[in-house]
């Protein structure tokens, strides 16, 4: 058995296929977090919040309504990205002519009340999400067996990026979101409406946690505390990718799952800091992030 | 008017000092009362750095925890004496501030609140994970030990009045350094960062000595904490605990001296006595009252009361 | 301003001062149940067990010496903080008499060190750690219904000699997970076998897939999970799910009746499983888990079973000696013998542990499953001495006299 790092091969690989697939979780979250804070200039704490929101979308359309996985994933996101839309018009609109921190503060209060919320209705323990029909089973990669549902949140965490990305540095729409970052002001006066791009732009990100909520509910149990400690994580590698950039969220995420996956097997106490101490070093080294722009 | 102010404010820190001094006689949970004196004096120490320098520091638990965490294993593992052990637990808060500080500071607003907050969430994995600390089990049975071996901590009624007097003497030197020398530059760098750097004074090193007070003070509420419940566990370095700091301070009115005081009061009160009643949904109302005070209430209850007391007199 | 500022003041702490006189009453049995009611070991426990602490008083009559009986309860979401602080509130506040429950051993050897410091008796269910009885020792705490040295001796053992030599753990890291991987590592020694590995699991964990990997990767025969509760019914779905059972024989070191529900007998079957109790093993069992179920809508766990059982034995006590003094009922506790539908031939040890018959089980398959609920079948009878020794553990400090 060929060895690196004096740990077998078949392990390294292992840890680096499910080091992949957590880093598709990040990459879409970071993504998410990337784009709202691009635009609204707001730190979305409640993004965890939206993530497990998704999740018990997509847990209580099966339990109560028979609604399968494959509308799960579009309906959760939609369903949760309308409640974002509701809390961007009515409660954080509101704090834009303040200091940012006030924003984050409001999102930290909302991510409390939802998870109080779904604490009481359903307990803190997990509930569990069966894995859809079709993407049951495993294929036998030789160095260990991938159960078809992680391919399949790789492939789909992937995808989307893909189209994120491609939507906002590609298309009118995309060019229009990045210029009202610039200068909200001119933006309008050129005849967009910037508060309704603000809101649906909110909207859009907090559904694309929701969505990798969807993807998480078969893999994680579905539990009210499942985003509260995964957001500051995260938080750390959207600022490892620079706060602003969509392609540096993305990036970053992957990067930063295989890493994790690598710091498991070479010396697992790590696997939980890993993440804040590349942060540190990337803040000391380079402030704005490996992919940001110097303000 | 002045005069009118000055006598109000005394008035009121009169009434309270002579309540806060009979209150274990009144018939009150001694055990309680500290509690609230240790999460008050930590608000204070928080304050220090949101409400006199507008730092928002993200992870406060981290200060206040690992002191806790390493004054209970003083005490407990090595057999230090109380006093000792809460000076070692303070030491390492204030290295921990300044290690953290360090890296923080460099950046401000969103991202000095994230970079705290990761930093936070660090401290928080090595405490889970480290032998000494217990991890998930905590450290149990710390003992109250005795004041430089001369009274003794056991009874409850003896302890609240050493806590009362570290809280007094914490609250008159937070007093102190605000209206000192040193409190007016970091009032100068709060209203106008560039404009005090022009004038020659280094911003940096201020914002990092005010961070590094506010963590040391911060964990001594900790380690006072960890020996009048005589337990630390995870719970006292968690986001949660951090997040709740930040809503007394905020509740009470940042930027105030008795502000942080009643805003503790009010949360450690909610949680004890609201968890009995309604169980899960504490968290609902906390994170309600949060979205309420960010929203409409931003000076916080004292901040409210200075605001009508100064148009009165206006 | 003064004025109405110290209104404000004194009217609060007014509120305060009539708050705290909450019941602290002088004559009555007031029982406590701290108890995990929401989290990773609810359903084990949890709320049924404050019903079926109820329904044991009234079985018993519903007074003892004609004192009123109280029961108290609350959720310690599994941390020690809460446990102990609830505890000792209740101790000072509401003039609590007894404490039953725990399930979660880090929080019961807090709330052991509470019922030492304010000497109120503490009935340990449900928490497995053998420490209570050992290195956590106090006069005052008894440890009911079952402990990681007979999971180890019952469970091990029965895998060990169907050929399962070399064992790699899965470990929930705290109290619980080290002691019971200890306890069957001494098992696993003391037959000749090795332990390749073992790798601590956060309580709560609920992706295991890269410790299974690690597991997987050591090449042992059996992996030992120890964990219990949704940690053990995840763990095993995806050892499942990696094809990882297909070359490692899993050793589900605690697993109580909801758990091998949860992870359904598809999953489960084969496993062997070590237990006080279970709702089958003959008619006052079966007359137990009858009405258990028709007021929760399961049958119960052998938590659950403990609790009325130790209700009774406490009350029993209680009116033997006339008072609800702490030494007292706790000398009357360790006298008596305990035969009732629970324990066959139970005894409380010098050092706390209830000495009783355990059942080493093995999970049927899904064909060999006649009635809902029927999952598991009796492989070994182990006498209490068998089980968790004769002599009482010698880490306990309070023997060394």
């Amino acid at each position: 058995m060929t060895t690196v790092f004096g740990v077998p091969l078949p392990a390294i690989l292992g840890q680096l296929m499910l080091g992949l697939v957590n880093g598709s979780f990040y990459a879409l979250l970071s993504l998410g977090l990337a784009v709202i804070f691009g635009l609204l200039g707001v730190v979305n704490f409640a993004h965890g919040a939206f993530y497990m929101l998704g999740a018990f979308a997509a847990y209580i359309g099966l339990a109560s309504f028979g609604v399968n996985y494959w509308w799960a994933l579009l309906l959760a996101p939609l369903t949760v990205g309308l409640l974002g839309i509701v809390i961007e018009r009515l409660l954080l609109r509101h704090l834009y002519h303040v200091e940012p921190v006030y924003g984050l503060l409001l999102t930290f209060g909302i991510a409390l009340i939802a998870e109080g919320v779904m604490r009481s209705q359903f307990g803190a323990s997990g509930k569990s999400y069966p894995v859809p029909p079709l993407l049951q089973g495993g294929f036998n990669l030789g160095f260990m067996v991938l159960p078809v549902y992680r391919a399949w949140v790789i492939l789909a965490s992937a995808t989307v990026c893909g189209v994120t990305w491609f939507l906002i540095e590609r298309t009118r729409l995309g060019s229009s979101l990045r210029a009202a970052t610039e200068n909200a002001k001119l933006v309008q006066a050129f005849g967009i409406n910037v508060p309704l791009l603000v809101m649906c732009t909110y909207g859009a990100g907090v559904a694309l946690a929701a969505l990798a909520g969807v993807l998480a509910a078969p893999v994680v149990q579905v539990s009210p505390l499942m985003g509260s400690s995964l957001v500051i994580v995260v938080f750390a590698v959207v600022v490892i990718g620079g706060m602003g950039s969509i392609v540096g969220a993305i990036v970053s995420g992957l990067l930063l799952g295989l890493i994790e996956g690598l710091t498991k097997v070479i010396y697992p106490e790590a696997s939980n800091i890993v993440v804040f101490v590349i942060m540190a070093v990337v803040l000391i080294w380079r402030p704005a992030g490996l992919f940001g722009k110097e303000q | 008017m002045k005069e009118q102010l000055v006598r109000a404010q005394v008035g009121v820190y009169v009434v309270l000092a002579a309540l806060a001094l009979i209150a274990p006689f009144l018939g009150l949970y001694p055990v309680f009362l500290m509690k609230l004196l240790c999460f008050a004096m930590f608000a204070c120490a928080f304050n220090l750095l949101l409400g006199f320098t507008k730092m928002l520091s993200f992870g406060h638990a981290a200060y206040f925890g690992a002191s806790a965490y390493v004054t209970g294993w003083l005490v407990t593992a090595q057999g230090w004496g109380t006093i000792a052990g809460i000076f070692g637990g303070v030491a390492v808060a204030l290295l921990l501030g300044a290690v953290i500080g360090a890296i923080a500071v460099r950046r401000q607003g969103i991202y000095f609140a994230m970079i705290t907050l990761a930093l936070a969430q660090l401290v928080f994995f090595v405490c889970l994970q480290a032998e000494f600390t217990g991890g998930e089990n905590g450290l149990q049975g710390i003992p109250r030990g005795s004041l430089l071996g001369v009274i003794g901590l056991g009874s409850d009624r003896t302890m609240y009045y050493f806590v009362l007097a570290v809280f007094v003497a914490v609250f008159v030197l937070i007093r102190r350094i605000v209206h000192s020398p040193f409190g007016q530059v970091l009032k100068a760098i709060r209203a106008n960062e560039p404009r005090a750097v022009s004038l020659g004074y280094k911003a940096d090193r201020y914002k990092l000595m005010a961070f590094v007070l506010s963590a040391g003070l911060s964990g001594l509420a900790g380690s006072l904490k960890a020996l009048v419940l005589g337990f630390v566990t995870l719970s006292d370095v968690s986001q949660t605990n951090s997040g709740e700091v930040i809503l007394m301070t905020l509740l009470g009115g940042s930027g105030t001296f008795l502000g942080p005081v009643i805003g503790a009061n009010v949360v450690v009160t909610l949680q004890e006595y609201l968890s009995d009643i309604v169980g899960a949904w504490v968290s609902v109302i906390i994170g309600a009252i949060f979205v309420v005070c960010v929203l409409i209430f931003r000076r916080g209850f004292v901040g409210e009361i200075q605001r009508r007391f100064a148009q009165r007199a206006a | 301003m003064t004025r109405k500022s110290t209104i404000v003041v004194l009217g609060t702490l007014l509120g305060l001062y009539a708050a705290s006189q909450a019941s602290a009453a002088a004559d009555q049995v007031v029982i406590g149940d701290i108890d995990d009611m929401s989290g990773v070991y609810a359903d084990v426990m949890g709320q049924a067990g404050v019903d079926v602490i109820n329904m044991a008083i009234a079985d018993f009559g519903g007074t003892v010496l004609g004192k009123k009986i109280t029961v108290l309860s609350v959720d310690h979401q599994n941390k020690p903080d809460i446990g102990a602080s609830k505890f000792r509130e209740w101790a000072d506040q509401n003039g609590l008499t007894v404490v039953l429950g725990g399930s979660n051993t880090g929080v019961s050897i807090a709330m052991s060190k509470v019922a030492a410091a304010k000497k109120i008796p503490f009935i340990a269910i449900g928490a497995g750690g053998a420490s209570l009885t050992g290195a956590d020792c106090t006069p005052y705490t008894i440890h009911y219904a079952y402990d990681t040295t007979a999971l180890g001796n019952g469970t091990a053992s029965a895998i060990i000699k169907e050929g399962g030599k070399t064992w790699f753990f899965i470990t929930a890291d705290y109290a619980f997970g080290t002691q019971l991987q200890d306890a069957a590592t001494k098992v696993v020694l003391a037959n000749g076998g090795k332990v390749l590995g073992a790798v601590r699991a956060p309580l709560g964990t609920t992706d295991y897939s890269s410790f299974l990997l690690q597991a997987q990767a050591s090449g042992a025969q059996v992996l030992g999970l120890a964990n219990a509760g949704t940690d053990f019914s995840n763990s095993l779905k995806a050892a499942n799910e990696f094809g990882i059972t297909k070359t490692m024989k899993p050793a589900a070191l605690l697993a109580f009746l909801t758990d091998i529900h949860a992870a359904t007998l598809q999953t489960a079957q084969g496993l062997y499983l070590t237990t006080g109790w279970y709702w089958d093993l003959n008619d006052q069992t079966r007359a137990f888990g009858k009405r258990f179920f028709a007021k929760v809508n399961r049958m119960p766990t052998m938590d659950q079973a403990g609790v009325y059982s130790a209700t009774m034995q406490y009350l029993n006590a209680v009116k033997a000696v006339g008072s609800t003094d702490s030494d007292k009922v706790m000398a009357q506790l360790k006298k008596t013998k305990i035969n009732d539908f629970f324990a066959k031939d139970g005894y409380i040890r010098a050092d706390g542990l209830m000495v009783h018959t355990m059942y080493v089980m093995k999970v049927k398959t899904p064909a060999e499953s006649k009635y809902p609920w029927d999952y598991y079948q009796v492989v070994k009878v182990m006498p209490g001495e068998e089980a968790d020794g004769a002599q009482p553990d010698q880490t306990c400090p309070m023997l060394k006299k």
